[in-house]
């Protein structure tokens, strides 16, 4: 039976990261739960352990349930009857298999029924269940909603929540309406206060609200009547329960068909302020959208990871001329980078989760004592890296999730347009990654600020100074020359001084910055372990060396005034 | 209700993905081979279990099993499940044990754990295929048996109900308590491990293991005394040491085969009544169906 966890290596690999053993004493307080709960680690290796035990579940329950209900959850789908989503019978079984193994509330303290996880461990379950199903992935992962209740709810919130997320029930976000999109500046969903009922009301639509039945929602309406603008938004709690949202219909979609996209009617509603009013989109949502954007990379590289074994074992299988097709040049050409952007994406996410890990739990530490100076430094420090990473690693690994979608198609050839292998659905399913929680454009407009502002060029000349093995030394003085022609290209812009000009060439800055810094990550790693990310490491510089060398050319041979030619 | 409820549980080489090397050449199994699991069909009896524990608060569920010190693994993996606790029969004297000789063993444990209301255990193991240990439980202790069991469909006072496969069907049979229940395969899956009930027994150890390995936490298995997981030899359950392990075993193996099926033993058969009537005849005179 395929485990999901145990089958792919790299994953232990980055849960044995050094920076696990900060992580798990930040989000541990050294240990102390240990007295109060039976399932609370003792100490570092005793946690890193029990991460690991749960990550076989998970990869258990994947393989052998998830995996196996995929394809009828894609045929069948979630359906919706009197208002309300019937998910597909699959979507059922693998559910209940989740909430019995107890993964749901996983970040969230053990007072509520959690299991107190790090984000890290947590997104790695996220990118084995989304590998088999990703649809179901988007079910099972919106518990991540649960961190923003815990970060701005109140205590009596946090009672009467958390414990039921911890059960299973399941959580959305409701913030796209049918005009605001990208935009969520201009919702319009109302929210009023009654007197009368002593709670807000909710009145008006939303739309594209993915698992929009859920028992708790977190909704972005206009609080303040008169207000056009992010200023006049706040966040609200529904619950199922209080009755007042109906589901009026699923759209048909061309991929993640187990996950329910629903349009939500919303009449008298009963709400709760989450937070302080007006603070709803712009340091809420903003919240829920990171942890989201860190989410959908997840589910990106589950996918990746999902095309390359679809396309690895149809290339050993597939004989032509006589010989397996992996044998060709053209055909291993394709497997290798797709392994190098996998590899790559992969150790992006995880080096962003670690990074979100901590200044996280230094978050969390704050709401207790007062943090000592150091400490203070050490959660600003990582709150810009996360920042910095997370448009990266939503950006980045989408596209590359869709890359390796097409790659595999492409190495089943005509076999792969059928739609009885599974690389359709991947490629489907892969398709939503590089649109939803922000298109790769809008991560291009929250990663550009770091390029001109000088984090992403001052963490890749940090990460120079880590010591490499000597296999990796020849690939860091290249990559130095890389970093080197960034820099350049980005100066190039910022003397220009113009703004359109910027944004005309932004994502070709973020792409840059994002596959050098994925190149130090991959060095790093092929340093401790050769045998796993040695060849990958070797396949994607040459990619990403080429990237750059792409994107500098045309940076340089660019003039303002062709602009002119894109234009309609 | 409360109910005292016992899981029969074996350790078995897991022979459902069989690769060459399965087999020693003198026809014994590789065990080196072949990974230990548990026994599929006690899963579903474990799943069972568990669901009338959940339907009736109170209730405990105890794993037994018989084996060597690894069978330990499967009494951790019962409590990984929501068993409340386990009992390891580990004795030389058990070893080489046939059905009737692990049918006393067994029975003398649950007289030893005593008041229980249902025993419950896998129609079958995988590595023998008897089907005999539960029923022979059921006749040592004196008790009823259901075997082929899908559901149960509910406990009252003194009473079970239970839905059990048939050939071409099912059927509710009742029953009284105490009972002995076997399961089929056809019945519910089990629940997958639960990731606090992991956290919570992961240590768990028989005193054997602890003596073994290098203990990272010595203190803790006096402060939860749940990681102390019961190790029984013969004399702990008072057993008659004639009637255990291969002294108690009257099966005597004969000889072992290893057939090996090939492809020039195929026949051809026509569509003819008369070709079928006998294709019939052959496969129920060496049982291949019937």
């Amino acid at each position: 039976m395929a485990n999901y966890y145990t089958d792919i290596p790299e994953l232990k690999f980055h849960l044995n990261n050094p920076m696990m053993k900060r992580i798990c004493e930040l989000k541990e307080r050294n240990y102390r739960d240990k007295d109060e709960f039976d399932y609370a680690p003792l100490d570092f290796e005793d946690a890193v352990d029990s991460y690991d035990k749960v990550l076989e579940i998970t990869g258990e329950i994947t393989g052998e349930i998830i995996a196996a209900n995929a394809e009828g959850v894609d045929e069948e789908g979630p359906h919706c009857a009197n208002g309300r989503v019937e998910y597909a019978s699959g979507t059922k079984q693998n559910l209940d298999a989740m909430v019995k193994a107890g993964l749901n509330g996983m970040t969230m303290p053990r007072k509520f029924g959690g299991l107190n996880f790090p984000i890290t461990p947590y997104t790695m379950c996220a990118e084995i269940v989304a590998a088999a199903d990703a649809g179901f992935g988007n079910i099972w992962s919106l518990q991540d909603c649960i961190e923003t209740l815990y970060e701005f709810g109140t205590s009596d919130q946090h009672s009467r929540f958390i414990p039921r997320v911890c059960q299973g029930e399941t959580m959305s976000m409701d913030l796209t309406e049918p005009d605001a999109g990208s935009d969520l500046q201009s919702v319009m969903l109302k929210a009023t206060y009654s007197e009368k009922d002593g709670c807000w009301l909710l009145n008006g639509v939303k739309r594209f609200i993915t698992n929009g039945d859920a028992d708790i929602h977190l909704v972005l309406a206009r609080s303040e009547e008169g207000t056009r603008d992010g200023r006049g938004l706040s966040m609200f709690i529904y619950d199922k329960n209080e009755g007042g949202v109906n589901v009026r219909r699923i759209e048909n979609k061309l991929g993640i068909h187990g996950s329910p996209t629903c349009e939500l009617v919303y009449k008298n509603a009963k709400a709760e302020l989450c937070g302080d009013r007006k603070l709803g989109l712009i340091k809420y949502v903003m919240a829920l959208m990171n942890g989201a954007r860190l989410g959908i990379a997840a589910q990106s590289v589950g996918l990746s990871q999902a095309a390359y074994n679809e396309g690895l074992a149809y290339a050993k299988d597939r004989k032509q001329f006589g010989k397996a097709i992996i044998e060709f040049p053209a055909v291993y050409d394709m497997l290798a980078i797709m392994k190098g952007k996998l590899d790559a994406g992969r150790a992006l996410l995880y080096q962003t989760a670690r990074y979100v890990d901590i200044y996280k739990a230094l978050d969390d530490i704050a709401r207790e004592r007062k943090l000592t100076p150091e400490e203070r430094q050490e959660q600003k420090k990582y709150a810009k890296l996360a920042d910095s990473f997370t448009p990266l690693a939503k950006g980045m690994n989408s596209e590359y999730a869709n890359q390796n979608a097409y790659d595999c198609i492409q190495i089943h050839g005509g076999s792969g347009f059928m739609m009885e292998y599974a690389c359709q659905r991947i490629y489907r399913d892969a398709r939503i990654t590089s649109i939803y929680e922000g298109t790769t454009q809008l991560q291009t407009v929250a990663a550009i600020r770091y390029v001109t502002n000088g984090s992403y060029i001052a963490t890749i000349r940090e990460y120079e100074a880590i010591p490499c093995s000597p296999e990796m030394e020849p690939l860091m003085s290249r990559l130095k020359k890389m970093a080197d022609k960034f820099e350049a290209s980005t100066n190039a812009v910022k003397e220009a001084q113009d703004q359109e000009l910027l944004d005309f060439v932004a994502r070709r800055l973020m792409e840059m910055s994002a596959t050098i810094i994925m190149c130090h990550l991959l060095i790093q790693d092929a340093s401790k372990s050769s045998e796993l990310f040695s060849k990958s490491t070797h396949v994607y510089l040459n990619y990403a060396e080429a990237e750059v060398e792409k994107h500098t050319n045309f940076i340089e041979n660019l003039d303002k005034e062709d602009l002119a030619f894109y234009k309609k | 209700m409360s109910l005292k409820i016992v899981v029969l549980a074996k350790q078995v080489p897991d022979t459902r993905n069989v690769g060459k090397d399965a087999m020693k050449a003198d026809g014994t199994i590789n065990r080196a081979a072949l990974p230990a699991i548990f026994n599929p069909e006690d899963l579903n009896a474990l799943e069972q279990a568990l669901r009338l524990k959940d339907a009736h608060p109170g209730s405990t569920v105890t794993i037994l099993t018989m084996g060597p010190g690894r069978a330990a693994d499967i009494i951790r993996e019962g409590l990984f499940r929501g068993a409340d606790n386990g009992y390891l029969l580990t004795d030389r004297a058990f070893a080489g044990a046939d059905t009737l000789a692990t049918s006393y063993a067994l029975a003398t444990a649950i007289r030893k754990i005593g008041d229980c209301d249902i025993i419950i255990g896998g129609r079958q193991a995988i590595d023998g295929d008897t089907a005999q240990v539960g029923p022979q439980v059921a006749e040592k202790l004196g008790l009823t048996q259901i075997t082929y069991a899908e559901e149960i469909l509910e406990v009252g006072k003194d009473k079970i109900k239970v839905k059990r496969h048939i050939d071409g069907g099912v059927e509710t049979v009742e029953g009284p308590l105490p009972i002995v229940i076997t399961v089929n395969g056809s019945a519910a899956s089990c629940r997958p491990r639960n990731a606090k009930l992991v956290q919570k027994y992961k240590h768990a150890k028989t005193v054997t293991e602890k003596q073994q390995g290098n203990l990272d936490y010595t203190d803790l298995y006096d402060k939860r005394d749940y990681l102390n997981l019961a190790e029984w030899s013969v004399a702990d359950v008072n057993g008659d040491l004639a009637q255990c392990g291969l002294s108690g075993s009257p099966t005597k193996v004969k000889a072992i085969q290893n057939i090996v099926f090939q492809a020039k033993e195929s026949k051809t058969i026509s569509g003819s009544d008369r070709d079928v009537e006998d294709l019939i005849v052959e496969l129920l005179a060496n049982h291949t169906i019937g």
